[in-house]
């Protein structure tokens, strides 16, 4: 992992080149986390994995989170790592939510890690995060015709009818 | 009529294959074009045992989630717990005692070993050698047997806990454990010797589902796959978690990338498990089995009559919990699939805000049409067989 002062060095790098994009760094469980802007999360992710030095090649994992009653609400999670240097980097893009029923939406990063095709078309089936550019943004896990994004946690858990035939009969 | 049959051969056909059918090792659908028998396009349509695991998670207290996330990948859920759990206990910053982290060691292997004969089973059994998988269900119920006397239960145990494990090995378990371990080495000499000359199975895996090492690390493939295709690459190696930085393992590659690599790595992988087993059997440190921290870890059912703070203890634990400081964490561990990661969102209260799993086959199944397509429909049931998806874990 980046230490406390590596994860500054990139910060002020990648500060040089875009401007406005790191919003936040932070170091916690000894794990090193990029907060950016969720504009410009293509040009951060791309840079981090192309420029030498850094080459953050391998995107582990891409998860989402929602951290109501926070704003910004929801964040998407990219957790890179070099294998060469065995260092993990966590990436974050914050996101707020655009209130009615307005989707929140950022840049799908399909193009520089292929990996995240699945994992994005999950972040949109739970949480309803709109990735640009993805190219094939449908629902994964849940029905096709279902409705709601089952993971924020304003969404109930429980009190779906389970349909059953013997229920249908049963009890109409 | 030769018009008829040419124009026959070069239509496009979409297929449905599953997701009931006993070829797709789960609730998996393909939808599959086919030119004559040539695979041209291919998607695979999942959620068909989509469960809402991790949304069940955020409605229980910390310790009341491990139940829930080993029934994830019904076939390697030693894994799960030890996701789930080193990192609860990364979060709670609590230090787990040396014996805990061998036993854990222990048991992990032995899963990955019956996970892995769980595969040669079935996926033999797809290629047409039946009798495969009567003798890898054999040792598969040992390394069951071993479960049982340790945990109580076969399958989904619930052994490991924050803190350590739930109980100590029982007597008679040593010994019975280091006659598996002087037995399986041979047992897999024996498969090795019914397949690896077997004429069926290697022209039905060689040479089949290649996909290149760096396609396969664009899309995030991990663990045995990828270590087939030539990359030596193994979280136990590379991240320092448990007790593998004490033990002597190798790590096994292959060079081309087909079914064969594949069947070879997983093979030399079990040797390679059972080595472990030995030496943390061999080197399995006195002392406690679980932290001694009584405001995470339950006091023992001893302490109860006698000792009034033990029942505080162990009541305030059991109802409401115990409460984990706003923080977040990604922990990594090399399951026998690849990468499974456990991401917690903690958000101070006795339950986890998000619990989200990065399942390795749900990854790895990306990289099926790439291994699929150009091939003959027979040679894409081989690949699947060879990628070892476990459904449950696809779709959580």
């Amino acid at each position: 992992m980046p230490d406390a002062p590596g994860l500054e060095l990139i910060r002020g790098e990648i500060e040089q080149d875009h401007p406005g994009a790191v919003l936040d760094t932070g170091f916690a469980q000894k794990r090193a986390v990029l907060v950016v802007d969720s504009e410009q999360i293509l040009e951060v992710l791309r840079w981090l994995r192309d420029s030498p030095g850094h080459e953050y090649g391998f995107l582990s994992s891409l998860h989402a989170a929602d951290y109501l009653p926070a704003t910004p609400r929801f964040a998407v999670h990219y957790e890179l790592l070099n294998r060469d240097r065995v260092e993990r980097l966590r990436v974050k893009a914050l996101l707020a939510d655009p209130g009615d029923d307005a989707l929140p939406e950022l840049d799908s990063c399909v193009e520089l890690f292929p990996t995240a095709d699945f994992q994005e078309r999950e972040v949109f089936d739970f949480f309803g995060i709109v990735f640009r550019g993805h190219p094939d943004l449908t629902r994964i896990l849940m029905p096709e015709d279902y409705v709601g994004w089952p993971q924020r946690r304003d969404f109930p858990v429980g009190g779906e009818p389970v349909t059953f035939t013997y229920n249908e009969r049963r009890y109409g | 009529m030769a018009e008829l049959t040419a124009d026959r051969t070069t239509e496009v056909m979409t297929v449905n294959i599953g997701p009931h059918h006993p070829a797709t090792h789960g609730v998996l659908r393909l939808i599959v074009d086919l030119e004559g028998e040539v695979v041209r396009d291919l998607k695979p349509v999942i959620g068909y045992v989509h469960t809402g695991i991790e949304k069940s998670c955020e409605a229980h207290p910390y310790w009341k989630v491990i139940p829930f996330v080993e029934r994830m990948d019904y076939v390697s859920y030693f894994f799960q717990m030890e996701a789930y759990c080193g990192a609860v206990e990364r979060l709670i910053e609590l230090e787990i005692p040396p014996r805990a982290k061998y036993l854990r060691t222990i048991f992990l292997e032995l899963n990955r070993i019956h996970s892995h004969l769980v595969w040669l089973g079935t996926t033999a059994l797809d290629l047409g050698a039946i009798s495969m998988l009567w003798y890898c269900f054999r040792e598969r119920d040992k390394i069951l047997d071993l479960f049982e006397m340790a945990a109580g239960q076969r399958m989904h145990t619930r052994y490991f806990q924050v803190g350590g494990v739930i109980e100590d090995i029982p007597l008679g378990f040593e010994a019975k454990l280091r006659e598996f371990v002087a037995d399986m080495p041979v047992r897999v000499g024996q498969y090795e010797s019914l397949l690896d000359r077997n004429e069926i199975f290697l022209s039905r895996t060689k040479g089949v589902g290649i996909v290149s090492r760096e396609r396969l690390l664009e899309l995030g493939v991990t663990g045995p796959l990828l270590r087939a295709a030539g990359e030596p690459w193994d979280l136990r190696k590379t991240f320092d978690y448990l007790a593998y930085p004490e033990l002597d393992f190798k790590i096994p590659v292959g060079t081309v990338g087909d079914g064969y690599d594949r069947y070879r790595v997983r093979l030399a992988e079990m040797v390679e498990s059972t080595r472990i087993v030995e030496q943390a059997l061999d080197a399995l440190p006195e002392g406690p089995h679980i932290a001694d921290d009584r405001k995470y870890v339950l006091p023992p059912r001893s302490e109860l009559p006698v000792s009034m703070e033990a029942l505080i203890h162990h009541f305030k634990l059991v109802t409401e919990g115990y409460r984990v400081p706003p923080s977040e964490i990604y922990y990594a561990i090399e399951s026998p699939r690849g990468e499974l990661g456990c991401f917690i969102l903690a958000d101070g209260s006795a339950k986890p805000a998000r619990v989200h799993f990065r399942d390795p086959s749900f990854v790895n199944l990306q990289a099926f049409k790439d291994m699929a397509v150009g091939s003959y429909v027979a040679d894409m049931i081989a690949s699947l067989g060879m990628l070892d998806p476990i459904l449950g874990g696809v779709d959580r």
